[in-house]
């Protein structure tokens, strides 16, 4: 049963979720809330097989609810920052992040805006944002679509490797360079365009093609035929939504909460 | 001569201009912080400081200690960009920046005595294009490519620990040891402060096998400093004070001085008076991640 009442936060978790749909037994990392509630959807609806971490160095049987909580989580294993690297660098993870900028390479920065010798603004630093790229699936979170976030040419500062040959030692590719999903505040996209270009998968209720490529700094590749439009979360999901998020923190996520079915 | 007891401030006297310092723990936890205030408040200058960031580096950026950083971020978690680390790396301040696993596997090369192991990490991003790394191709059938991370050697690393007896042997009780135990095997020298100085059968090995980090031969020397990674955390001891971290945060630009007067300029006795005493900084609960 679709719920037209959902806000649009609700439907960028349960976008989130999907990017998970289909992975085998590994890690789930969502950095920030909407990605984290996405991983912790997609464990407790269709893929249990996930682990999730307290996103602090437990891993947890079941999801915890973000903000203050009375309970504390049932801990079923320990991912010390050690055990983290380990782990990511055996390939068995897939992540979805945050990143300040991408671009068509789906290359990322969280570095620097401008001259990384001289920036204009100083982020956080590159982070295991390189290590991730080149190691396990990685997907991205962009919750302002515009030409700021998805730029023209390369982002400042290539924290994580893209499909951009001219970046790749001897032309070969990392072997498990391996980019899945971007969902925005506007659509969902992959790499499935002519070698690995960004490509539209579905735009969100209301959305038009015009409105993401007006925004967007490079091309984006059509699929063959219609559009489909995001999928609306279902009255399951939105439950789970509440129960992960019982102080509508996601209320606050997005400017002016919008509801799901963009006003055209 | 195994009694390895000195003072926070004579652990910062064996320290020189020009040093390149690891500082242990993670952005937020399990910091020195005790000594990171100390040698603010010393005449040392050109420090190079390796660390995993967070308001030490902040503190010490704002102190004019850093010529320069060698780091994969800094951060404050709860508050993403560190505004001290912010203004100085824009006004100049000279980085090594690199992936969190490079800074890991560059420290553990430096321990295994080793010029270089080889990773992956790096390749494709721009941080490859650093000349200060270079690349290897594998010797074997599969001649891929790789970059050779160089040994990141420490001249000291500094510690923050949760026990330690005056030998040297030293636990980290908190659930993640973070990278504490490859700087110290790194560093010519590392020298700890700890919450609490111990007997070495308060020490309750084996039992506490899993928190000791390292052999005490490492270690040269270890002050007791309560509370001495505060405002960072030091669980389970105590939980860092993100209301503490916010006023520090927001001490940018003319009121840094005013900070600095207040909460670095002092002694620790006044420290931790300023800071809402240690029954404050005891009920501070848990952060929710």
């Amino acid at each position: 049963m679709t719920d037209t009442t959902a806000t649009l936060a609700e439907l960028l978790i349960a976008a989130c979720a999907e990017v998970w749909r289909d992975d085998p037994e590994w890690l789930a990392t969502g950095i920030t809330p909407i990605p984290r509630l996405g991983a912790s959807l997609a464990k407790l609806t269709f893929n249990p097989r996930l682990m999730i971490t307290d996103a602090e160095n437990m891993l947890l049987e079941e999801p915890a609810p973000i903000g203050p909580r009375e309970t504390s989580p049932i801990a079923e294993g320990w991912a010390p920052y050690m055990r983290t690297f380990d782990n990511l660098w055996g390939g068995r993870r897939h992540a979805l992040v945050a990143p300040v900028q991408i671009d068509r390479f789906g290359q990322t920065n969280i570095s620097v805006i401008g001259d990384h010798a001289a920036p204009k603004a100083a982020l956080l630093g590159a982070r295991g944002f390189p290590g991730n790229s080149i190691s396990h699936p990685n997907s991205f979170f962009i919750p302002q679509h515009g030409r700021r976030s998805l730029v023209a040419g390369e982002v400042d500062f290539v924290c994580s490797a893209g499909y951009n040959p001219a970046r790749w030692p001897d032309g070969r590719k990392p072997h498990r360079l391996e980019l899945r999903r971007i969902v925005t505040n506007l659509c969902v996209m992959d790499f499935g365009g002519a070698d690995h270009a960004v490509r539209l998968v579905s735009l969100h209720p209301g959305v038009s093609i015009d409105e993401v490529r007006d925004n967007t700094g490079f091309d984006v590749e059509l699929p063959q035929g219609a559009v489909p439009e995001t999928a609306l979360p279902d009255a399951g999901a939105l439950a789970v939504i509440r129960r992960l998020d019982p102080h509508d923190i996601r209320a606050t996520l997005i400017k002016g909460n919008p509801p799901a079915v963009h006003a055209m | 001569m195994l009694d390895k007891r000195m003072s926070p401030d004579a652990i910062v006297a064996e320290l020189a201009d020009g040093m390149t310092i690891a500082i242990g723990g993670w952005a937020t936890r399990r910091k020195p912080m005790a000594l990171v205030r100390a040698i603010a408040r010393s005449s040392l200058k050109d420090l190079t400081v390796i660390a995993y960031g967070g308001p030490d580096i902040g503190i010490l950026a704002a102190s004019g200690k850093l010529r320069r950083l060698i780091f994969a971020f800094v951060s404050m978690d709860q508050i993403p960009i560190e505004p001290h680390f912010k203004a100085a790396r824009q006004a100049g301040l000279e980085v090594w920046e690199m992936d969190e696993g490079m800074l890991h596997w560059g420290m553990r090369a430096a321990a295994m005595q080793l010029p270089f192991l080889p990773t992956r990490v790096g390749i494709g991003t721009a941080i490859a294009q650093d000349p200060r790394f270079r690349t290897i191709t594998s010797p074997y059938d599969d001649g891929e490519m790789l970059i050779a991370m160089p040994a990141i050697k420490p001249d000291v690393a500094l510690l923050h620990v949760h026990r330690s007896d005056e030998k040297g042997n030293v636990l980290t009780l908190s659930t993640d040891p973070f990278f504490d135990e490859l700087m110290a095997r790194a560093a010519d020298r590392t020298f700890v402060t700890t919450e609490r100085l111990v007997t070495t059968s308060e020490l309750s090995l084996p039992d506490n096998a899993r928190y000791h980090l390292v052999e005490r031969s490492l270690i040269a020397g270890v002050a007791e400093a309560p509370f001495g990674a505060h405002p960072t955390s030091a669980a389970p001891d105590y939980q860092l004070d993100l209301p503490h971290l916010r006023t520090y945060a927001a001490a940018e630009g003319d009121a840094w001085a005013d900070y600095r007067a207040r909460y670095v300029e002092v002694d620790e006795p006044s420290y931790l008076a300023a800071v809402g005493g240690a029954d404050a900084i005891r009920a501070i609960p848990a952060p929710v991640y």
